[in-house]
């Protein structure tokens, strides 16, 4: 058992590591795509449009409220067709194709920005219009309000929801194994049917999964209580 | 977009619901039972209950879904043990197995939210049950588990739409429900938005009808926190749903007969 395990080519410890590494790797970049979405499609959502809203509206009901699986099976599927044919429209005619990896990061992303979009419009609301309407009456513009008043509370507010985000995210990404993308629980799977023992590389995956779940639940934590500094109670002098 | 195909498409991913719903409302069945005997576990003073409970939350929560319905699916058909017991009848079939693995997965969520809805029942109801004289069990089977059970009923939409989701990755142990169903007609016809918009429609569908059905229920479990019903019939278009208004009326009927 220890040296299915193994470093080195015999084991299968070196792969599954690589494989825990290609998890991250996609995990983080799905996060911030996920941030940025999700930042776009917040600011849409409160604005004044109509379209705008009906817009994100859609995109968080449709995304939040369809399996994961599918939403990857479509972009697997369909992102090819889907560049090529904007490609067509800049008189581009070669043949495209989006590698496994790009449409992994591209459809976890959409996925945990829907999220994200929840969770950074939350932050926004919970900040009290005086205070906005105070920046106004200080003579800020609404960019510098924005910077200065706004977004370092929305981080603060926002942190346990996008270490919420997070999670899911990162538990998102062993779905896109079925695009044979070598992450984690694509290295079990093949790691699984070569040596005929899934039970010990699942289990390996499910712990490496656990690692890295609680290894950044630790740093949201940290992150949430050097956050909050500014709003725990004063110790009492020489407590 | 290719109207003929989604339309030829509709039947044949709607032969896919059953399924889906079986493996959805069986879970959420069996995972309601874990879900509260985990939450019980977590609460109870001894470690050797709680600790338990505690790994198995903290395991479930922490790893994907997917892992394990692999899990059980391959990985334990492969123990020994396993194949040599009766439980060997059940988890050769991949129906059990994705059941299995979906009732864990929601027992260990479903027991975070049941605990809350146990710890938001105050002190004092359990100590008037008891003073009244109530058993534990007996003030736990009236008292704390109705109000709990109230508390935690809108957590659980949540959870019943994670699950009308996770069903989705019963399609990786090859049953076929509604994605593996829509996994196949995109490899077949090339149309991937076309099969997207018809399956994403249906599973919209079942978390819609689903999120309401838990929303009249809530409605219904807490006349106490409804507003005082005014005797002046309400304009129409108040923006309350539907049921709201036909039980509001009722219940005027029903103060006013008296």
């Amino acid at each position: 058992m220890i040296d299915l395990l193994a470093v080195g080519p015999e084991g299968w410890g070196d792969e599954m590591l690589r494989g825990a590494a290609m998890t991250v790797v996609v995990a983080v970049l799905a996060y911030g795509l996920g941030l940025v979405v999700g930042t776009g499609a917040a600011a849409a959502k409160l604005s004044g449009s109509f379209i705008l809203r009906s817009i994100a509206g859609a995109y968080t009901t449709v995304i939040r409220g369809v399996p994961e699986l599918l939403v990857i099976y479509l972009f697997f599927f369909g992102s090819g067709g889907a560049v090529m044919w904007v490609a067509r429209q800049f008189g581009y005619t070669g043949y495209i194709e989006l590698d496994a990896f790009t449409i992994g990061v591209l459809a976890v992303g959409i996925i945990s920005g829907a999220y994200s979009t929840e969770v950074i419009r939350g932050a926004f609301q919970t900040i009290p219009a005086g205070q906005i309407e105070a920046g106004r009456a200080a003579g800020m513009s609404g960019w510098l309000i924005f910077r200065r008043i706004t977004f370092p509370q929305m981080l603060r507010l926002a942190l346990p929801g996008l270490g919420n985000v997070w999670q899911l995210t990162l538990k998102d990404t062993a779905l896109i194994s079925v695009t044979a993308l070598a992450e984690l629980m694509r290295m079990a799977s093949v790691a699984a049917g070569s040596t005929r023992e899934p039970f010990i590389f699942y289990v390996t995956a499910a712990a490496l999964y656990l690692a890295m779940t609680t290894v950044s639940q630790t740093g949201f934590q940290w992150a949430e209580r050097r956050a909050g500094r500014s709003l725990q109670p004063v110790k009492a002098a020489g407590a | 977009m290719d109207l003929q195909l989604i339309a030829e498409s509709i039947p044949q991913l709607l032969s896919g619901v059953p399924l889906t719903l079986q493996l959805v409302v069986l879970s959420l069945f069996f995972g309601a039972f874990l879900a509260v005997g985990t939450a019980l576990m977590r609460l109870s003073p001894n470690p050797l209950m709680s600790a338990p409970a505690y790994g198995y939350v903290f395991v479930f929560r922490g790893t994907p879904l997917l892992v394990q319905i692999f899990l059980v699916y391959y990985g334990v058909a492969q123990l020994e043990i396993v194949r040599e017991s009766f439980l060997w009848a059940f988890l050769k079939e991949p129906y059990w197995c994705a059941i299995l693995a979906l009732t864990l997965n929601t027992g260990a969520y479903g027991s975070e939210i049941v605990r809350g809805g146990l710890l938001s029942v105050p002190r004092g109801q359990m100590e008037a049950a008891r003073a009244c004289g109530m058993s534990g069990p007996t003030a736990f089977r009236r008292i704390v588990f109705p109000q709990a059970l109230r508390q935690a009923l809108p957590a659980y939409s949540n959870e019943i739409i994670l699950m009308v989701k996770g069903s989705s990755l019963a399609s990786t142990i090859t049953l076929m429900e509604i994605t593996g169903i829509a996994k196949r007609l995109i490899s077949n016809t090339f149309a991937p938005i076309e099969i997207f918009i018809v399956a994403g429609s249906i599973y919209l569908a079942i978390n819609y009808a689903a999120t309401r059905a838990i929303a009249v229920a809530e409605w219904r479990l807490t006349p106490h926190q409804r507003p005082r019903i005014d005797p002046t019939p309400a304009p129409r278009g108040t923006g309350l749903p539907g049921p709201l208004r036909s039980r509001g009326r009722r219940a005027r009927s029903v103060t006013s007969a008296h």
